[in-house]
């Protein structure tokens, strides 16, 4: 709009700093997480997932291997020694600076040989391989070697592995990620088709209250649900439902209906008239037209409310608290398990950090391969 | 039966249920209640034209009076009541009792905080998305991005800002953003310049934005020409000044105290245990998640506004802002509204959050949690029904507004 008469903004390049601060912004607090949930836990603890894309710097303290195991020392002319590298294999960190006391931790570089005393000789290289050398059968632990090392990036899949797949482990996420299936599907399919054939006839059949109809659903729209929790709970608890999966798919198709007939309905408003007048003249009754001519036009307008009650079906805590999760614990949610695992393993943020994302991971696909619909959804959900 | 099997069976058993109820209902209908044949056909296809929509209603109508419509009236009963004595009626005790807990008051005081922080928030950096994003090649990717969090959960989020601001001892590596920020302050001129000059600066615009709509409003409700049309306006103009006026005040007290105030450098902070700012963090995370929906709605709006407007305007020689805030804004000025309002409605409702980061503690309490915390940890329906119908009375305002828009735009 700027380039108006082909004068170009000289603001352009301000602009486009501004936007890439601002997605940065934007993108980082979810990078964290997506970062720390492959690393180990003592990588999380010992420094901010913004320095592990680099090598970094430690202090380390390591060891040699035990003189006492077998195998551990050979005896070559005489001289008894000891090979190895301090890291188990080589090239998980390089040394730069080295010592053999805590009180001197840099004396030496990579590569020099030094003198422990009693003839006995160790030699560190860059990469942690070390030769210990004795005149006699060397005794005691390990020797120890202070080094500053900068250890590469590292990245594992294991907290994945131990929150997915391990069946042992009892916070895992797997059964409360089938749980969140179970309740996410019929809760997002069940309200479509009944708000479908209500919002037709709100549309497009002609009938005395039928504008009363749409304004009660407009406020609907609003009311919190907080609302509802006590007086369904009771309701669900006394015709024999309970605590439940029926009881949460009931609940969420009640709660995402008003939307659902909202959005539909002002889909198909939109749709010509001509057709369905054509069609009725054809002698088409309103239960064909509706399935024959309605529906398949709608479906921008259904996979937006699909899209929309998917996510909070998904995401949501509340329901599923009040409605399903009862005390033994077995229908837990994925929210639910990540609140509880927020009180248990507060600091243990490889936990944390994967379990949230396993969560996260799915309605992240669903949004960016669906977004156009979403996007679409929302502009039309938002009452004007 | 393992829960997955069960859940296909009711997609089948409800979806299956519906569309049979939907068939054979309208069959039932039309061939044996008002068949369209014999003498009467004429009458009879008119019948069934008459029933057929409350057929095609009927289970919406059920399932939105049964769980929408009726929960809102027994939620007032409920407030009404005492469980405790044989559901006697004790007309308003129970909102006497929550009005006596101070926990009551300050979820009561966080959420007009969170009212109105949240929305002015998320709509000011919405709009700076929307119209930034609008100008540059690559703006629906960036668009995208920060539509983003509008996907991830409550809790999600929560567990996401937990960790930037997380806190560790003094004199070992920060893995919390925040902290590792707070620590590169020594309070030498670095510090000066962010912690206390660009705060006093963005107080000053403040304040001056203030000073300009007070000005406004005042010279606009004193010219001649414009008599006092309506006693409403004026007591609305009045409204506006006071708060102007409130508002400069406030904000030069806060000149005052960004000096002035003693920041503690050098110390790692407990960010969700310290009083007010807790909230207004926990607040980051709404806005954070709000802003791309703000935007994608603003963004369709900045499209829509004419281009002949934009032009006549830069034709008379208006700059980027005085197109932007003179041309645009009033005419996306009804958007703004409903993003503002709808924002509103998610703040009010806000739960997950509170529940997941500090649960209400050190002073961050809000009134659905406030609510949850009555029902099911106190156990207390009388009290967290009456808490319910606040946030209801909350909220009706807008669904008044809601119903009347929608009802003009019908007619």
């Amino acid at each position: 709009m700027d380039n108006l008469a082909g004068k170009k903004s000289g603001l352009s390049w301000a602009v486009n700093i501004s936007v890439a601060i601002l997605v940065l912004l934007w993108l980082f607090p979810t990078a964290g997480l997506f970062v720390s949930s492959f690393r180990t836990a003592d990588q999380i603890s010992s420094n901010g997932w913004w320095q592990s894309m680099f090598k970094t710097e430690q202090n380390v303290v390591l060891r040699t291997a035990n003189p006492g195991d077998e195998g551990a020392q050979v005896v070559e002319n005489g001289v008894y020694i000891m090979r190895g590298n301090l890291y188990g294999v080589a090239g998980k960190a390089e040394i730069g600076a080295w010592g053999v006391s805590s009180r001197a931790i840099d004396d030496y570089v990579a590569g020099d040989t030094v003198d422990l005393g009693d003839g006995q000789t160790i030699t560190v290289a860059a990469n942690g391989d070390y030769t210990l050398t004795s005149p006699t059968e060397i005794t005691g632990r390990g020797q120890r070697i202070f080094a500053t090392a900068e250890t590469p990036p590292e990245f594992t899949f294991d907290n994945y592995r131990s929150m997915l797949f391990d069946p042992s482990n009892s916070e895992g996420m797997a059964k409360a990620f089938f749980n969140t299936l179970t309740v996410t599907i019929p809760a997002t399919i069940i309200p479509i088709v009944i708000a479908a054939f209500a919002a037709y006839a709100l549309a497009w059949m002609d009938f005395p209250g039928r504008a009363i109809l749409v304004a009660i659903v407009v406020g609907l729209l609003v009311v919190p649900l907080q609302l509802a929790l006590i007086p369904l709970l009771r309701f669900h608890l006394n015709i024999g439902i309970g605590k439940g999966y029926l009881g949460v798919w009931l609940a969420h198709t009640g709660f995402g209906l008003p939307l659902a007939i909202y959005l539909l309905r002002n889909y198909m408003v939109g749709l010509p008239r001509d057709i369905i007048e054509n069609a009725k003249v054809d002698g088409a009754t309103d239960f064909q037209i509706f399935t024959k001519i309605v529906l398949p036009l709608s479906f921008p307008a259904l996979a937006s409310f699909a899209i929309f009650q998917f996510l909070w079906t998904w995401n949501d805590l509340l329901v599923a608290k009040v409605f399903l999760i009862d005390s033994t614990g077995q229908t837990t949610v994925m929210t639910n398990q990540i609140v509880e695992l927020l009180g248990t393993r507060g600091g243990n943020w490889e936990i944390l950090a994967t379990a949230a994302f396993v969560s996260i991971a799915v309605p992240l696909a669903v949004f960016f391969a669906m977004q156009r619909y979403l996007v679409r959804g929302l502009l039309a959900g938002s009452v004007k | 039966m393992s829960p997955a099997l069960q859940g296909l069976l009711t997609i089948l058993i409800g979806v299956s249920g519906c569309i049979g109820y939907f068939y054979f209902s309208n069959q039932f209908l039309d061939k044996v209640l008002f068949p369209a044949k014999g003498a009467n056909a004429g009458r009879n296809i008119n019948r069934a034209n008459m029933v057929r929509p409350w057929l095609f209603l009927l289970p919406a109508m059920i399932a939105l009076g049964l769980y929408l419509v009726y929960p809102v009236f027994a939620t007032l009963w409920y407030s009404l009541i005492d469980r405790n004595q044989g559901n006697a009626f004790v007309g308003l005790d129970n909102y006497r009792q929550m009005m006596s807990q101070p926990k009551f008051w300050e979820a009561m005081n966080n959420n007009i905080l969170w009212l109105i922080i949240v929305p002015a928030a998320s709509t000011a950096f919405g709009l700076l998305a929307a119209q930034l994003t609008d100008r540059i090649r690559w703006g629906n990717f960036a668009k995208s991005l920060i539509f983003m969090p509008m996907a991830i959960s409550f809790v999600g989020a929560s567990v996401i800002f937990k960790l930037i601001y997380d806190t560790r001892p003094v004199d070992t590596n920060q893995i919390g953003v925040l902290n590792a920020v707070w620590l590169q302050f020594n309070g030498g001129v670095g510090s000066f310049l962010i912690l206390r000059l660009v705060p006093a600066a963005l107080v000053v615009c403040f304040v001056a934005t203030l000073a300009y709509v007070g000005y406004n409003t005042a010279s606009k409700r004193l010219r001649p020409s414009h008599h006092q049309r309506s006693v409403l306006g004026g007591v609305g103009a009045a409204g506006v000044m006071v708060l102007c006026l409130i508002g400069a005040v406030m904000g030069i007290g806060a000149f005052f105290g960004v000096f002035t105030f003693d920041y503690p450098y050098g110390e790692p902070q407990t960010w969700l245990t310290t009083p007010t700012w807790n909230s207004i963090l926990l607040m980051v995370v709404l806005i954070w998640i709000q802003t791309g929906f703000a935007m994608v709605i603003l963004s369709a709006a900045l499209r829509g506004v004419p281009e002949e407007t934009i032009e006549a305007a830069i034709v008379d020689g208006a700059n980027v802002f005085q197109v932007f805030f003179k041309i645009k804004m009033p005419q996306i000025a009804g958007t703004i509204v409903v993003v503002w309002t709808t924002i509103t409605l998610t703040v009010l409702k806000v739960f997950d959050i509170v529940f997941a980061m500090t649960n209400g503690q050190w002073e961050t309490q809000v009134l659905a949690n406030y609510m949850f915390e009555q029902l099911f940890r106190a156990n207390d329906w009388g009290v967290g029904s009456a808490a319910a119908i606040v946030i209801m009375l909350m909220v009706s305002p807008i669904l008044i507004w809601n119903v009347w828009n929608v009802r003009k735009e019908m007619r």
